[in-house]
């Protein structure tokens, strides 16, 4: 029995470190846990992600480790991509649906081989987990509170492991994952992230966590390392295109309108979707969208001026066609970047659409319509991403 | 006779006083009757104890409608509901479940009982979710007549179809199971952990003579989720000063539209003259002449107590006599010399501020309806009891507090004979016994107490066997067939006699709704402008 002050907020294996480095003294909560907002300055935080290396505690993100004698075929009945392709030590990013082929949620599938995952996803899915897994031979395990992870992200952060002492790490390729040993244990790294560039994952035991952080910020003292906050995280990850459960889309199995959950295509992840796989929860609902054509589509939009189109509605012409769900100036691509559910019909390639933006300056509200053009992709993607060997900045 | 009301409201609960408020508003001259000393009805604050105030009947608000509140100055007229969010049961191994409102921390606390649970938990709360915003917007309608051809009832029934139809395909088959299931079936279907499934089925049965096991209790817990405070859809909170303040700030508002209120004036009959209502006669024999007569009172007591059989039609005698009205609770209020204390929690914990349950199984909770069929108050109760006076500082003097302790099941007789005294003690006595399982110094700071069966609640405030709704929320006695079949929309079989109790659509709780519907309709039939306002949107 564990006493009523666990229920209180909880702290990542990190927190003595962060709090420290925490000068703003700006807090959010996620998923329970306290995490900054921004630790310094916003902006500085952000160029370090796209300069250098910037340091995310990753720790409150969900993670299930799912093993058994069923874990792949589990796995490829509960995932819309075949799972069959992630070989033994790589990743891969993966879509689920409900049975209405709506998507619950995205995440990262780890394979450490020998039917041995870890998904590690934003929102909690245990009971769709189980659920699922009826007539399968697997065990799901919660591992949330058991793994401690930073992101370690920018031009510089191969640089930054090396120099702890990873040796080979610039082998690493994209989406692939290694195993170093650390002090008298090991840390897991994948070479995955959520901002476009080259970047790493750093998964340990929550003992190891704080020597962690402190080896890694000596090992990056003269690479520009820098703690950045959820704050510059929501620019690095609107310039780089990456979609946020609760933002972008609501879970499908928390949303109480009909009407208001999203399938794989509706959000431009159609990609992710393997028809020829076989069985695969929400496949009927998916065969039939894609026979009869989808009610939305997810689009980037490249929005004119300079002013965020935030929770703007999108016309075109005059009529209301869709709304803005993240949108954010992005301060490495110079462009004004608006994610938004459009209806399908308007979802080519540089159509032209308008933006109905508000904002103020001291208090005087100003409405702008600002012409926006559908575009293809996102506006930053770093070729160091792919690069293999990994550069030094 | 002497002077001829426009209006005569029998029964100064929150019904009446609402109704007669609007009434009033409109311009007529109205008066309210009611029987005790005191007005109030289920929903009053009472001084039984030197410098202590029970909140003797009801106990908590939500689903006192907010539009209501607005229009008719409640807050002006001395009403504040304070919030007070969560829950908690003990377990019967020293554990216990604690249900905050903060929904990381809930998340938290569930998980720290099943981790799938935890997350099952949002799914349970979209699906129910779903469910209050079907019903919600109806709480302030009048029941369409399905077989009326009117284009007003084709309207509404356009209305409600269109809400079914919104649920899409899916929405509407859970609607239906929702409607009919029991709730341990409905819980089943998400959660695994038992004191979970425990503590959430509570709603279910409370006020309701149904196990957790019989079909139609999912919706009883619906209707205990779809009030609000502040728009914050299932939330439940204190009426500074006791559920009186409502019945006080209704009442206030009455008189400020000039409306009359007459305690000590009991209602023998209602004076039934060519199939048209034109007065009551007073249990003292005065005779009080009205155009209309408005009763407050279930249907029960209205068409079986107060109305000659010979003066209705008989399909109505025959639906009164067979109304749903079984009692099926009890209750307690305690004086307390200071703070109890909780097994598992601190007394600084946030949840000593919430309603606490004591049942931690589905099994036990049958257990206790399996009591009450047996004709028996149960041995080991389910309780819903809280400490207002923690945060409400007129209900108690300073480090002394005030208990209320609400009683499932009590049977509305005892093996088929009366309560006695003596029952009434020994039922007291197993709920004392109940709640000191669970905490050990709570019997030592008893100082006062008062133990309310069927028996009490029934002579002393008027609900017939003490139900607390003024009739079972089971589907057959809701919506259009609330109610009776026919006569739903709020009234009497003869010409202007109307109905505006809790025994009329929506039903039960301090809701204050079925006043309000009914002065709509009355003030329809008048051909007087509508002063009712119409339900916040939730979208």
């Amino acid at each position: 029995m564990r006493s009523h002050d666990e229920t209180m907020m909880l702290q990542t294996p990190f927190h003595s470190r962060v709090a420290k480095a925490c000068e703003l003294n700006q807090w959010d909560e996620w998923k329970g846990y306290t995490t900054p907002a921004a630790y310094t300055e916003v902006e500085q935080e952000y160029f370090a992600v796209r300069n250098s290396t910037g340091v995310f505690d990753l720790s409150p993100m969900t993670k299930y480790r799912i093993t058994g004698a069923d874990a792949e075929l589990y796995l490829n009945k509960v995932m819309t991509r075949d799972v069959r392709k992630i070989n033994p030590d790589r990743v891969g990013y993966t879509i689920w649906c409900n049975d209405a082929g709506q998507v619950m949620d995205d995440g990262t599938l780890f394979n450490f081989g020998e039917n041995n995952y870890r998904l590690c996803s934003y929102t909690r899915v245990m009971d769709w987990l189980q659920w699922s897994a009826m007539g399968f031979d697997v065990e799901i395990i919660d591992e949330t509170a058991d793994f401690g992870a930073l992101a370690v992200q920018g031009p510089t952060s191969c640089a930054v492991l090396k120099a702890m002492g990873f040796k080979g790490i610039e082998k690493l390729k994209p989406f692939g994952m290694s195993h170093f040993p650390f002090e008298d244990a090991e840390v897991m790294i994948s070479r995955t992230g959520f901002t476009g560039d080259l970047g790493y994952e750093l998964w340990v035991e929550p003992p190891k966590a704080i020597t962690l952080w402190d080896r890694l910020f000596d090992a990056g003292s003269n690479l520009g390392i820098r703690a950045i906050g959820g704050n510059a995280l929501e620019m690095v990850r609107i310039e780089a295109g990456f979609l946020q459960a609760g933002v972008d889309f609501v879970p499908a199995e928390e949303t109480v309108r009909v009407g208001r959950s999203r399938s794989p295509f509706e959000l431009g992840l159609g990609w992710l979707v393997d028809f020829d796989k076989g069985v695969f929860n929400g496949r009927q609902a998916l065969l039939k969208e894609k026979r009869e054509g989808s009610r939305y589509a997810f689009v980037f939009l490249d929005v004119e001026g300079n002013k965020p189109a935030e929770h703007s509605f999108i016309l075109k012409g005059n009529k209301e066609i869709g709304t803005v769900t993240s949108a954010a100036w992005c301060p490495t691509a110079k462009s004004n970047i608006a994610f938004a559910q459009i209806e399908s019909k308007y979802a080519n390639s540089g159509e032209n659409l308008t933006a109905e933006i508000y904002y103020q300056t001291e208090l005087k509200w100003t409405r702008l319509l600002a012409k926006c053009r559908v575009i293809d992709s996102p506006v930053f993607s770093s070729p160091k991403r792919r690069q293999t060997p990994a550069p030094d900045f | 006779m002497n002077k001829r009301y426009d209006a005569i409201v029998i029964g100064a609960g929150h019904n009446g006083l609402t109704n007669a408020a609007y009434l009033a508003k409109s311009g007529l001259d109205v008066l309210v009757l009611e029987k005790n000393s005191y007005i109030g009805g289920a929903t009053v604050s009472r001084e039984l104890h030197q410098d202590w105030l029970y909140s003797n009947c009801s106990y908590v608000c939500s689903l006192l409608r907010p539009e209501i509140t607005r229009d008719l100055e409640l807050p002006r007229h001395g009403l504040q509901v304070v919030p007070y969010g969560g829950s908690v049961s003990f377990c019967s191994n020293g554990d216990y479940f604690g249900d905050y409102p903060d929904h990381e921390r809930q998340y938290r606390e569930i998980a720290r009982h099943s981790i799938r649970d935890a997350n099952a938990y949002e799914r349970y709360e979209a699906d129910v979710m779903k469910q209050t915003r079907l019903i919600r917007p109806f709480l302030l309608r009048t029941p369409p007549d399905p077989v009326s051809l009117k284009p007003r009832d084709l309207k509404e029934m356009k209305y409600l179809m269109d809400a079914f139809a919104d649920l899409g395909e899916e929405g509407l088959a859970d609607t239906l199971r929702f409607w009919t299931m029991s709730i341990a079936d409905y819980l089943n279907e998400y959660f695994e952990t038992d004191v979970i499934k425990a503590h959430l089925a509570g709603s279910g049965i409370i006020g309701t003579a149904l196990g957790v096991y019989s079909p139609g209790t999912a919706y009883v817990l619906l209707h205990h989720y779809m009030g609000d405070v502040d728009g914050t859809v299932g939330a439940w909170g204190f009426a500074r000063g006791g559920m009186g303040a409502v019945s006080d700030a209704l009442a206030s508002s009455f008189r400020s539209f000039g409306g009359e209120i007459r305690v000590d004036s009991e209602v023998e009959q209602i004076i039934v003259k060519g199939n048209k209502a034109v007065g009551v006669a007073l249990s003292s024999g005065e005779e009080i002449a009205a155009n209309i007569v408005v009763s407050n009172l279930d249907p029960k007591r209205t068409f079986l107590n107060i109305m000659d059989e010979k003066d209705l039609p008989s399909d109505v005698v025959s639906k009164a006599r067979n109304f749903k009205i079984r009692g099926s609770s009890g209750k307690l209020n305690i004086a307390l010399d200071g703070l109890p204390t909780f097994n598992g929690i601190p007394k600084n914990s946030p949840l000593m501020q919430t309603d606490m349950h004591m049942l931690d199984s589905l099994e036990r909770m049958e257990r206790a309806y399996d009591d009450w069929k047996d004709g028996a108050w149960s041995a080991d109760p389910y309780v819903d009891m809280l400490i207002p006076s923690q945060v409400d500082p007129t209900m108690a003097p300073p480090g002394k507090h005030m208990m209320t302790v609400f009683v499932q099941y009590a049977p509305p007789q005892i093996n088929g004979r009366d309560w006695t005294d003596e029952d009434r003690d020994a039922f007291g006595k197993t709920v004392i016994d109940q709640i000191a399982n669970y905490s050990p110094d709570f019997k030592d700071l008893i100082l006062h107490c008062e133990v309310r069966t069927p028996r009490e609640i029934e002579n002393e405030v008027g609900l017939t066997e003490g139900n607390i709704f003024m009739g079972e929320l089971t589907f057959d006695q809701l919506l259009f067939n609330r109610p009776f079949p026919g006569y739903a929309q709020y009234r009497g079989p003869i010409s202007g006699m109307y109905m505006c109790s809790s025994g009329t659509h929506p039903g039960g709780g301090v809701m204050a709704a079925p006043g309000a519907n009914a002065a709509r309709e009355i003030l329809a039939d008048l051909k007087r402008p509508n002063l009712v306002p119409e339900a916040y949107a939730d979208d």
